[in-house]
């Protein structure tokens, strides 16, 4: 009895160590809030013109029946992270082949315009959300973000902030090749 | 009057505090409703915050929607129903019992539980061991003689 009590202080130790462990684990955000979309058809919403842009708006009926996975990318003009993201999403339009749509996130058209005009365009289609209403549809908290949805409309990832640097990338990347839009291995 | 009215001028800012102007219905009983939703879910920006409480864009987004709802003629449940289905448990300041909070919900119990157990057996251990120390009244009698025989002895 006397010798198991002396493990008593072993095990506290053990789980909260644990317990701590896992609270320090880099790799870890508390601040993510996971997407009950997963695993789930993309929500219905609605999305308009850009006025003075050429691409033309999507409704969730575009986002089933696809060949393969499509993302989804949340973005503003005014978003400065966006900037940088842009660069990456460009590149895996380009030189990968993905398919990508964008929400314009509660922006004025002519800056969206301007945006695009200055960075490229390598949208498909964009739809313009100037209420906020679609991306609490999506269940957002913020610009960037960026979802892949799969050929029948399920929502299969959801990236949250601006998918920039390497690690980012990757994580990105990798999402891409489980929902069978890239190929493991090309390295980009 | 004019007292009143920069009394309440000066008292309506800290009332309200990041629901804007612009937001507040005219009914008064609705808002009322507005606000006690709003303090039920939480913002997904500053996540220690509720949306009636925070400044976030999101927050003021879901704010208006909550009152959309409720003019629509939207029950309270209803409201917080709707919002719960796109942001999860994690938007709701009271999280539903299920298999993914159980952890939360149960965690103080079993931590209080615990603890008291600890404290119980530990207590009772060292107080038998208190009891263990004292003497037999055989062993009393056997120490009192043992003492009685050295004082005989070491006198002479």
């Amino acid at each position: 009895m006397t010798r198991a009590l002396a493990l008593i202080p072993l095990l506290v130790a053990v789980v909260f160590g644990g317990f701590f462990l896992w609270g320090l684990d880099p790799d870890r955000n508390p601040n993510d809030i996971p997407s009950v979309l997963i695993s789930q058809p993309a929500p219905e919403f609605t999305l308009m013109d850009v006025e003075g842009l050429a691409t033309p708006s999507f409704e969730r009926a575009d986002l089933v029946g696809n060949p393969g996975p499509v993302i989804v990318n949340v973005f503003a003009s005014w978003c400065v992270p966006c900037r940088a993201e842009h660069a990456v999403l460009t590149e895996l339009v380009e030189s990968e082949g993905q398919r990508l749509f964008g929400i314009n996130y509660k922006d004025k058209p002519e800056d969206a315009t301007r945006w695009l005009a200055e960075l490229g365009n390598p949208y498909e289609k964009i739809g313009a959300d100037s209420t906020g209403r679609a991306g609490i549809e999506w269940g957002i908290s913020g610009v960037p973000e960026t979802f892949i949805v799969g050929p029948d409309g399920t929502v299969l990832y959801r990236y949250v902030g601006p998918v920039v640097g390497d690690n980012a990338v990757e994580k990105f990347r990798e999402a891409l090749v489980q929902a069978g839009a890239l190929e493991r291995g090309v390295s980009g | 009057m004019r007292r009143l009215a920069v009394l309440l001028f000066l008292v309506l800012p800290v009332a309200l505090f990041a629901v804007e102007p612009d937001e507040i219905l005219q009914d008064p009983a609705l808002e009322q409703r507005a606000r006690e939703i709003s303090k039920e879910l939480r913002c997904v920006v500053c996540q220690n915050q509720d949306i009636d409480s925070s400044n976030a864009g999101v927050a003021r987004d879901l704010r208006i929607l909550v009152r959309e709802r409720l003019v629509a003629g939207d029950s309270d449940v209803e409201v917080i129903d709707y919002i719960h289905a796109r942001y999860g448990d994690y938007v709701l300041m009271r999280p539903p019992f299920n298999l993914s909070t159980a952890a939360l919900w149960l965690a103080p119990f079993l931590l209080a539980l615990a603890s008291l157990l600890i404290g119980w057996v530990v207590l009772s251990a060292s107080r038998r061991r208190k009891t263990a120390a004292g003497l037999s009244p055989a062993e009393e009698a056997e120490v009192a003689r043992f003492i009685e025989q050295n004082k005989v002895s070491e006198e002479p």
